[in-house]
């Protein structure tokens, strides 16, 4: 089904090699479908924040290549890059700004005054459920708070894709989940495409219409399962037989490729 | 802290110096020691109010100097970070002559400083020798600062186009922040020192700073009031420092973990 999907990205025989001679990625192929929520899975070091980090222009690909079938590639054109937004493990704020400075940054960059730009970022930190928190620094809220704010500076711009390096890792299993519930509720019916890295089977099988499974590194895509669950996915869902059925099978998908017996 | 705290964090030290001082004074009555080997704090008190518009211009003089001097420092230092972040080359290149100013002791450049400044131009190498000891704190705190900016912020105004002056402002200046103000902490108390050791050195009544008083008071053996010329220079010290210190409070405390108060 969304294999269908009109492709946005594609990458093709990626490679990657740092500096130190790290060979992070190694004939890396993932086509990425418009409005597609993918889920990215894989052990830790295996790549997956290489692979976020290259799409969005931070670095460059050592082998292979990362088209873009319309529209500028990133890293070629500033103007392409700002289609992009991107969510790090860590919610990565300038602590010396409140909430309402953090999320206006990305469009004080593009020249965007204030006064022009506090109508869009209040409207923003309303939808992420922050509005009394417009002026408060990020030293007083609570991490799952912090994450609110950092997917609120990603979405400021109207992405068209946006991309999450864990985002919820390191956040306690009830904010997750009401994290995971908010996130699809601004994805869906927007049209843009979310590329989600996670190592949680469980998260990726409540998100994702499609995971694609990495190997150890150097990284590659060794499975790619759709995820046939109609949206809103609530908390029923995460109780259904379908739910555990796709986790089995993510799971041993994934030991696979860890080079493990199945569970 | 608690209001006890409070109140003993003033008293405590006030009710020492004022033991202090009262035994000085019992000692130099009782065994009759002469004013000019050490004087009463009485007197040094009385010398204080007699000489203070003697006093007033000399102390000027040595404010006008520490004060352009570390103001020299802070706008150099910082544009000298700045170009460091920059250019490695740049830094690579500077930065061992920056070193070398640091630690080759101002008291042995002074008196180069004076000969090629010129002695009817005495107050610019007062200037020039407390400027070279106050400017390495901030280059060598802001450098620091400056570089460590978080690196996936970093990413982050790469990933929106960001100009090198946007970056510059926006990121790497209000991340080195604290950097710099531990930074004009110490250099502001450098400046100081600088300041006066050069006069120490430029002597003989060419500059009429606070320091060439002590001097002078001390040849003239007018001991109460090189104490009194001394006590400006300390108080002047600490108004510096204690400004230093409200500015750090009053732009860190909203965000920074060295200047909220911690609440449980
Ligand atoms: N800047 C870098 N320089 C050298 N090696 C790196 C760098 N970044 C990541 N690596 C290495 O590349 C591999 C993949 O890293 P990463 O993409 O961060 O994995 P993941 O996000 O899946 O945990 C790891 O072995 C890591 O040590
Ligand atoms: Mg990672």
């Amino acid at each position: 089904m969304t294999m269908a999907a009109e492709p946005l990205i594609r990458l093709a025989g990626v490679g990657k090699v740092y500096g130190n001679g790290t060979l992070a990625l190694n004939g890396f192929e993932l086509t990425v479908g418009r409005a597609e929520f993918l889920c990215l899975l894989g052990a830790s070091g295996c790549g997956k924040t290489t692979v976020l980090r290259l799409i969005a222009g931070l670095g460059s690909v050592s082998q292979g290549r990362i088209d873009w079938p319309d529209g500028a590639a990133p890293g070629t054109a500033p103007a392409g890059r700002a289609d992009i937004g991107f969510v790090f493990q860590e919610p990565t704020l300038m602590p010396w700004a409140s909430a309402f400075d953090n999320v206006y940054l990305p469009l004080k960059l593009r020249g965007i005054s204030r006064a022009a730009a506090r109508e869009r970022v209040e409207a923003m930190l309303e939808r992420v459920g922050l509005a009394p928190f417009a002026n408060v620094y990020p030293r007083e809220l609570s991490g799952g708070m912090k994450m609110r704010v950092s997917i609120a500076r990603a979405l400021i711009t109207e992405p068209s894709l946006l991309l999450m390096d864990e985002p919820f890792a390191a956040l306690d299993e009830i904010t997750r989940g009401r994290l995971n519930d908010d996130l699809l509720g601004l994805w869906r019916g927007k049209g843009w495409t979310v590329l989600f890295v996670t190592h949680s089977v469980y998260e990726s099988v409540y998100l994702a219409t499609r995971i694609a499974v990495m190997c150890p590194r150097p990284g590659r895509i060794v499975a790619d399962l759709p995820i046939e669950a109609p949206y809103p996915r609530r908390e029923a869902f995460r109780t259904s037989t379908r739910y555990n059925d796709y986790c089995r099978q993510v799971s041993a998908a994934l030991h696979r490729a860890m080079g493990e017996p199945g569970p | 802290m608690n209001g006890l705290g409070v109140a003993l964090r003033i008293t405590l030290p006030l009710a020492v110096g004022a033991l202090f001082l009262g035994l000085w004074e019992l000692l130099v009555w009782h065994y009759q020691i002469p004013r000019f080997v050490l004087p009463a704090p009485s007197l040094i008190g009385r010398s204080l109010v007699d000489d203070f518009w003697s006093l007033l211009p000399s102390l000027l003089l040595t404010l006008k100097i520490t004060l352009m001097a570390f103001a020299l420092a802070v706008l150099g230092g910082v544009a000298m970070a700045i170009l460091f972040s920059q250019s490695r080359l740049v830094e690579l290149a500077l930065f061992p002559y920056a070193v070398i100013l640091q630690v080759t002791p101002v008291v042995s450049i002074a008196p180069l400083v004076i000969i090629w400044v010129g002695f009817d131009n005495v107050e610019l190498a007062l200037l020039i020798l407390a400027w070279i000891v106050a400017f390495f704190p901030i280059v060598a705190s802001t450098t620091l600062g400056l570089r460590s900016a978080d690196h996936n912020l970093l990413s982050l105004f790469d990933l929106y186009g960001a100009t090198r002056w946007q970056i510059v402002t926006q990121l790497q200046l209000p991340a080195a922040l604290p950097y710099l103000l531990s930074g004009m902490r110490i250099s502001g108390g450098l400046a100081l020192i600088g300041a006066v050791v050069a006069e120490f050195v430029a002597g003989s009544g060419a500059a009429t700073g606070l320091a060439w008083r002590i001097i002078e008071s001390g040849n003239r053996l007018n001991i109460p009031r090189m104490f009194a010329a001394l006590l400006l220079l300390s108080a002047m010290g600490i108004v510096i420092f204690l400004l230093l210190r409200g500015l750090e409070h009053l732009l860190l405390r909203r965000w920074h973990e060295s200047a909220v108060s911690r609440e449980l």
